[in-house]
């Protein structure tokens, strides 16, 4: 065994370990990575004359946080329990239906129409753990299977949009306070409540060790399935917010806002980005919430550099590998030694 | 170890219900159509299918050795988009164009399976941001809207046939189907295409008995990379030019291996049922066609058949190992 055993490292590769400062979590690595691309992304805006940081480009980076933001809090939890959501895109614009539809321009029924979006979230959610846990269908299939259900729904009710919101609920949207919207201090604390829910609550705990090792979760007493469904509709009701905001903003419910911005693997790509490993077990809201604002530097970036939107989705998948190789290549030195 | 080195893959696990499942459906055109009421349709039928057929077999490759390709849906619009603007109309680039079309999958799957197995990132990870960077580079490319035309001698492979004795007339898309899926089944029959399913099964232990598993892995992309090329050589002569021609494709070719009963997370599963998942998968929806099912509700119905047929797949596992419930493919019970 002492030969096999000592053979592993030279037949996997593993560089040499080096000396890797202590301390440098992907969470530091993605602040760090943000400052340095608002650093950069300033001296290139400003060589053409223009201004990146200043009030309207603060307004555009945290506006297209937000919803991002939302979502990839919801899949942030559901990651780090091993599993993964790739209903959400259609979720948010069943949501964003379901709260324009309710509210129907009247001002009365706006806090009905809000709680009725975010249970039909919830019980989407529930769907999708209870098909992960009971039906035990791979995380994978079960929310592409849930996606493609609410699709062939949307597409058969739908054509474009439909509902339409009262104007005062349009002020979540638009209303701001200097230069920074309240919808993103809203995502902002709904990010702090899902931080304080995964690092303070047992439920959170549950979350990492399910993620971290399913089997050892369960022989060490956690309710497995229980943790699973839970992570499912917090992510859920995350989504279903992110709708409410678009219907906000766009003063009518639309079917396919999620999908057009493909929020589905957007917010999976923030969460890897934030450092946060797919296979569960690792990763968090803060870390998060820099891979979001990473995203809207580079978008806002490029809308000042007027560079070809088509050139954004070229770098916006070659951070994604570079990032996610860079942790895993941390990730592995740091086992070896 | 010594369980480990007894161990054989069983490549007909799970076929059945899958092929069950195929005939019940092909049946169930037969009394829903005319059409289907002689050989024509059918052929008409596997026509239609060839390219998610082979891409579900390249995509099978990637699932069976433990990964995902998400990048398959996109390297076909690449493939159809790069095919219409170098050919340009011109007869003469058809011969030159095609080689090249399968080198740049067979490049593609290259850099998917490198920076997957060097780099160490998640093949789930790397596909997907292979699809952003194919997808911006094209469009990128060619400024937005697909430019240039395909040649008939292109487009022959996807609408034309050719004369086989004793048969008459066969779709070129069928004839190769059919090359690519014997080739398929030989090669899992190899010793190499059993070791590809060994290193989704248990990867460490493939290591420890000397595979090479990082060839192996690339090999799976480079495979599912040149299908790919394949099969949009084929729906881009069946359907013609389009940015949104290979839209979806990843999840419906997934949806087909899937539906075949191959386990995600590799290890289990026949490539002859991902073939047949793929078909079962066409077959539904000219079946949900001729019932007069709107196109809308398609996917609603394929969202619930993936979830059925994974269901169905592991809890019948786990019925058959009520011992070790859900990681019981990791760790081999003691017999």
């Amino acid at each position: 065994m002492s030969i096999v055993e000592a053979k592993v490292p030279v037949k996997r590769n593993i560089p040499a370990p080096r000396a890797w400062k202590t301390g440098i979590t992907p969470t530091v690595t993605v602040y760090l990575a943000l400052f340095a691309l608002l650093v950069v992304g300033s001296i290139l805006v400003s060589m053409k004359g223009g201004v990146l940081l200043d009030q309207g480009g603060i307004l555009n980076i945290l506006t297209r946080s937000t919803v991002l933001g939302l979502v990839a809090v919801g899949q942030t939890m559901v990651i780090v329990t091993g599993s993964l959501d790739l209903s959400v895109a259609y979720l948010i614009g069943l949501c964003s239906l379901v709260a324009a539809e309710t509210m129907d321009g009247q001002e009365s029924m706006m806090a009905p129409a809000v709680l009725l979006a975010l249970g039909v979230a919830a019980v989407v959610g529930l769907v999708n753990g209870l098909v992960i846990t009971v039906l035990k269908a791979n995380a994978f299939i079960a929310t592409l299977g849930v996606a493609l259900i609410l699709r062939g729904y949307l597409e058969d009710n739908y054509t474009g949009p439909a509902g339409s919101v009262p104007r005062a609920f349009q002020h979540l949207g638009f209303d701001r306070m200097g230069p920074v919207p309240v919808a993103s201090l809203l995502m902002v604390g709904i990010a702090a409540a899902a931080w304080w829910f995964m690092r303070r609550t047992r439920t959170g705990y549950h979350m990492y060790a399910v993620g971290g090792e399913i089997d050892f979760a369960r022989l060490s007493g956690v309710r497995t399935g229980r943790t699973i469904v839970i992570a499912h509709i917090l992510c859920a009701v995350a989504a279903g917010l992110a709708g409410v905001f678009l219907a906000s903003r766009l003063g009518s419910g639309a079917p396919y806002v999620g999908t057009d911005a493909g929020y589905d693997l957007e917010s999976i790509a923030a969460v890897v980005l934030g450092g946060a490993a797919l296979a569960g077990g690792r990763g968090g809201v803060v870390g998060t919430i820099g891979g979001v604002l990473i995203l809207a530097t580079l978008d806002t970036l490029f809308d000042d550099l007027a560079v070809d939107p088509f050139f954004k989705d070229v770098v916006r998948g070659i951070v994604l590998i570079l990032a996610v190789a860079l942790y895993a290549r941390r990730q592995l030195s740091r086992r070896s030694a | 170890m010594t369980t480990r080195t007894t161990w054989r893959p069983r490549l007909a696990e799970g076929t059945a219900p899958v092929l069950v499942v195929l005939v019940a459906l092909l049946i169930g055109l037969a009394i829903a159509g005319p059409a289907y009421a002689e050989p024509s349709g059918y052929l008409a039928l596997l026509k239609r299918a060839a390219p998610l057929v082979i891409l579900a077999i390249g995509q099978y490759f990637v699932v069976v050795s433990g990964g995902f390709d998400l990048s398959v849906g996109s390297l076909v619009t690449a493939e159809v988009v790069i095919a219409a603007r170098l050919i340009d109309g011109q007869e003469s680039a058809t011969a030159w164009v095609i080689p090249l079309l399968l080198g740049f999958g067979v490049l593609i799957g290259l850099v998917n399976g490198l920076i997957t197995t060097k780099l160490l990132v998640p093949s789930f990870i790397v596909t997907l941001g292979m699809l952003l960077v194919l997808d911006g580079a094209v469009f990128l490319w060619t400024g937005g809207a697909p430019r240039g035309a395909l040649t008939p001698s292109f487009r022959v492979f996807g609408r034309g046939g050719v004369e086989v004795p004793l048969l008459g007339q066969v779709p070129w898309s069928v004839v190769i189907l059919l090359v690519v899926l014997v080739a398929a089944v030989l090669f899992m029959r190899a010793g190499i295409g059993r070791t590809l399913v060994a290193v989704g099964d248990n990867e460490e232990a493939v290591r420890l008995a000397g595979g090479k598993v990082e060839h192996l892995k690339i090999l799976a992309f480079v495979l599912s990379g040149l299908l790919a090329a394949l099969a949009a050589i084929l729906l881009g002569g069946f359907a013609g030019v389009s940015a949104q021609v290979g839209e979806g494709l990843e999840f419906r070719a997934i949806t087909a291996v899937v539906l075949g009963g191959v386990l995600l997370g590799g290890g289990r599963g026949s490539v002859v049922a991902a073939a047949a998942g793929a078909l079962s998968l066409e077959a539904l929806f000219s079946l949900l066609n001729l019932l007069g099912v709107s196109g809308a509700l398609e996917s609603a119905v394929q969202g619930v058949i993936i979830i059925a047929a994974v269901a169905y797949a592991s809890l019948g596992a786990g019925l058959r190992h009520r011992v070790f419930p859900r990681k019981a493919r990791l760790e081999p019970a003691p017999r």
